[in-house]
């Protein structure tokens, strides 16, 4: 009886004898509703089993390292966690507080605790990020407190260093007694903090994110239209020839693909250069002076010239697998009823080819925000993106908070584009193939 | 390497007593092969303990992750010296009693013979490499530059320039060559007006320099006649010059140094032999036997001059190491500190000024 509850077809044909009870039930007088609604369920956990261990997949390497990374840019316990006594201190005081012997004396015995757990490090760097050169003045007073350390402990820690008075140092460590903060967020709009807890833009000197995203968007927009302008001939090229030529052109295309990232950035190189193939043959056919040759390579142009040639498949392919689909009916129809070749292409063919378009350039463009080992390699100093600062934080100063604040900014903006270009464009109108 | 664990395995075999085995992570490649001939094959035939030795990208990175979950697995490992310093003020390191370390064949105390900084809480240095001024030498047929005022000086030493796209070491060379003695280097860039000072420096041949990133590129660029002149790691140059036969020429004054060495992490499964690895490998023989190997300099004065041949030649390496003492002269060793502290404010500050 089981069995023929969980089989839709039975439950109506028993129903259908049931006729005159009011409410639709099955022969063991279950509504019919709850009925079919069970036996889906099961077959709904069947499917959602199958799918489990993509999910968990996802879950494990995607979505939760990402979390936890991005959760480094507004969570960093390395303070309160450590100095749990002057924390507390701060937590129970206004802003702007100076401190006083309860201040101190949780200061020292917090700085001993921590001296001993061999936390210092961890403290001493949370502070530098907000206050720099001041890691090294919590690892030496870490090693003197280490010997002992007496009251009255004001004295004793402006005797060790006297740097331990600075206004601004107290203003850093209450703004480090939390572990959220919006700290390094602003520092990655070239913002920060002033004693006083207002936000204000750093020096001139130090500014530098903003022009890096500025950047960023504005070569990757470039890049994004150069491979449009030699990537939609040669997709149309490929989507027209007949198979045997267009096989080829393709392995053509697809070659390049196949080859190391590393490879094709050096093989720029040692074309662009001014000792390289370009600038030889140049001066060998006499059109530039042997002093004065081209700097291709090493700045803006040698970063645009050499990520456009490696993201080109990426706007080939999906314009060519839409182009393939599109009937030459009707562009011949077009023609025959009058229409130039111009506007047989303009209002018939390219229309049609904007899926492949969307997807290529939502490719290419989002690819090239996120680019770094060829703007590291090619860029110079002028060719620099803001995955480079990202990377020079993960691996070279190891703030991974702001490299990770910088990260999310970076996806963040992604996200509004992507939104505005479903606004302007729609997603469905994408198609990769 | 399979045949050499072989080999081990089956002598200490024979040695009889079941020794614990040193779990060593080093970095692979000519380094890694260094420690394997010069620290890890004789340290077995003198001891019997067995040296298992693995690899990483940078061993200061699975140590942490290790020491952090409680599971450490390895013994002692090769870390840079700001690695070291890191990882033991955050206390994944056990420190190590200088009182282990062996003294010179002359007698000399160990305290002695290693050079400033080679010896700390957590670390033992084992070779020096260095950040060296390098040109080709077809581009200079007439006089040769020889100090870091010649690699600002664009008109007597035509040619652009190359140099690690970075702070750290740029800001020092600047101040060298704009006149401030070694000593002073990092008390002067402590200051703001030193910093200011040394971008200035920077900025007359800022036209002029290509940037490099990865360690490869600028005996590459140099090569190719794109650059005359390269401040690089001392030990691609030498190999470009030693291995390919480069017109390559390395000069010595205003060398700024830093250290590789030994660290054991905290919870070593097998702490005494590991302590015992560290003492034997850091004695002035091994020592010099290692820098034959790869052109990275013993860090003790004693080893300096038992360095032989350039395996595998007849021309010695002495000359061509860092911790050589006529290329000691007019060096600058590199301040940790002073670079943990300043690190993001001064890269920052470069970043900004490239893009200026």
């Amino acid at each position: 009886m089981a069995d023929a509850a969980l089989d839709p077809h039975a439950a109506i044909a028993t129903t259908a004898s049931g006729v005159g009870s009011g409410t639709l039930t099955t022969a063991d007088g279950m509504p019919l509703a709850r009925a079919l609604a069970h036996s889906q369920r099961r077959a709904r956990r069947r499917a959602f089993l199958l799918v489990l261990p993509l999910l968990a997949f996802i879950l494990i390497t995607f979505v939760v390292p990402i979390g936890q990374m991005l959760a480094r840019s507004f969570h960093n316990d390395g303070f309160s966690a450590n100095m749990p006594q002057v924390s507390a201190w701060f937590a129970s005081t206004e802003h702007g507080t100076a401190p006083d012997d309860a201040a101190w004396t949780a200061l020292a015995q917090d700085l001993v605790a921590s001296a001993d757990a061999r936390s210092i490090g961890v403290v001493g760097t949370r502070i530098n990020y907000d206050m720099p050169g001041t890691r090294s003045l919590f690892t030496a007073t870490g090693r003197q407190v280490r010997r002992g350390l007496e009251p009255p402990y004001q004295e004793a820690l402006l005797e060790i260093n006297e740097a331990w008075g600075d206004p601004r140092l107290w203003s850093v460590m209450r703004s480090a007694s939390t572990p959220v903060t919006a700290n390094f967020y602003l520092a990655a709009v070239d913002r920060t903090r002033d004693e006083d807890g207002n936000i204000q833009q750093v020096e001139e000197q130090q500014r530098i994110y903003l022009t890096l995203f500025w950047r960023t968007f504005w070569l990757s927009a470039v890049i994004t239209g150069l491979t449009f302008i030699l990537g939609f001939p040669i997709a149309h090229l490929l989507a027209t020839l007949p198979m045997r030529k267009s096989n080829l052109l393709m392995i053509l295309v697809l070659l390049p693909f196949w080859t190391s990232l590393l490879v094709r950035t050096t093989s720029w190189m040692v074309l662009l250069q001014q000792q390289g193939v370009i600038n030889d043959i140049l001066v060998w056919m006499g059109i530039i002076g042997g002093d004065a040759r081209l700097q291709m390579i090493y700045n803006r142009t040698g970063t645009i010239i050499a990520m456009t040639h490696i993201l080109l498949p990426f706007m080939i392919l999906p314009l060519y697998s839409v182009m393939r689909t599109i009937n030459p009916a009707y562009v011949r129809a077009a023609r025959s009823l009058g229409a130039t070749s111009w506007t047989a292409f303009r209002r018939v063919y390219f229309p049609q080819t904007l899926p492949g378009l969307g997807a290529g350039a939502m490719l290419v463009f989002i690819l090239a925000v996120g680019y770094y080992i060829t703007p590291a390699l090619v860029g110079g100093s002028s060719g620099q993106l803001i995955s480079n600062m990202i990377a020079q934080h993960m691996t070279g100063t190891l703030n991974w908070s702001m490299a990770a604040a910088l990260a999310a900014l970076l996806l963040g903006s992604v996200l509004i584009l992507y939104w505005l270009y479903d606004r302007l464009v729609g997603v469905d109108n994408l198609k990769l193939g | 390497m399979k045949r050499f664990l072989a080999l081990s395995t089956a002598m200490g075999l024979v040695a009889g007593p079941a020794l614990a085995d040193v779990n060593l992570l080093s970095w692979g490649g000519a380094y890694g092969n260094s420690h394997l001939e010069a620290y890890a094959k004789p340290f077995t035939a003198e001891t019997g303990i067995n040296v298992i030795m693995s690899d990483a990208d940078n061993p200061a990175t699975p140590i942490k992750a290790q020491v952090e979950a409680g599971n450490v697995s390895v013994d002692v490992a090769s870390v840079e010296y700001a690695d070291a310093v890191r990882l033991c003020d955050e206390g994944a390191l056990e420190v190590i009693d200088p009182a282990i370390l062996l003294p010179a064949e002359d007698g000399t105390a160990a305290a002695d013979d290693f050079i400033d900084g080679a010896v700390t809480e957590c670390f033992v240095a084992t070779d020096v490499y260095s950040m060296v001024l390098a040109f080709n030498d077809t581009a200079f047929p007439e006089a040769k530059p020889a100090t870091p005022a010649d690699f600002f000086d664009l008109e007597a030493f035509q040619g652009k320039r190359t140099m690690r796209k970075g702070a750290k070491f740029n800001l020092e060379l600047a101040l060298m060559a704009d006149g401030v003695p070694a000593a002073e280097v990092y008390e002067v860039l402590g200051t703001p007006e030193g910093v200011d000072r040394a971008f200035a420096k920077l900025d007359t041949i800022k036209s002029e320099v290509i940037w490099w990133e990865a360690g490869a590129q600028p005996p590459q660029l140099l090569a190719d006649g794109e650059v005359s002149m390269a401040y690089a790691f001392n030990g691609r140059i030498f190999n470009a010059a030693q291995a390919d036969g480069q017109p390559f020429e390395i000069i010595w004054d205003a060398q700024i140094y830093e250290m590789e060495g030994w660290v054991v992490p905290k919870g070593a499964p097998n702490l005494e032999q590991a302590m015992e690895f560290v003492a034997w490998t850091t004695a002035s023989a091994p020592q010099a036997r290692a820098a034959e190997f790869i052109s990275y300099g013993p860090p003790r004065r004693s080893a300096a001059a038992m360095v032989g041949n350039i395996e595998g030649t007849e021309e010695p390496m002495g000359p061509n190491l860092p911790t050589f003492d006529a290329n000691m002269a007019g060096a600058l060793a590199s301040d940790l500190d002073f670079w943990v502290d300043r690190d993001a404010e001064l890269i920052e500050r470069f970043n900004s000024w490239l893009a200026s």
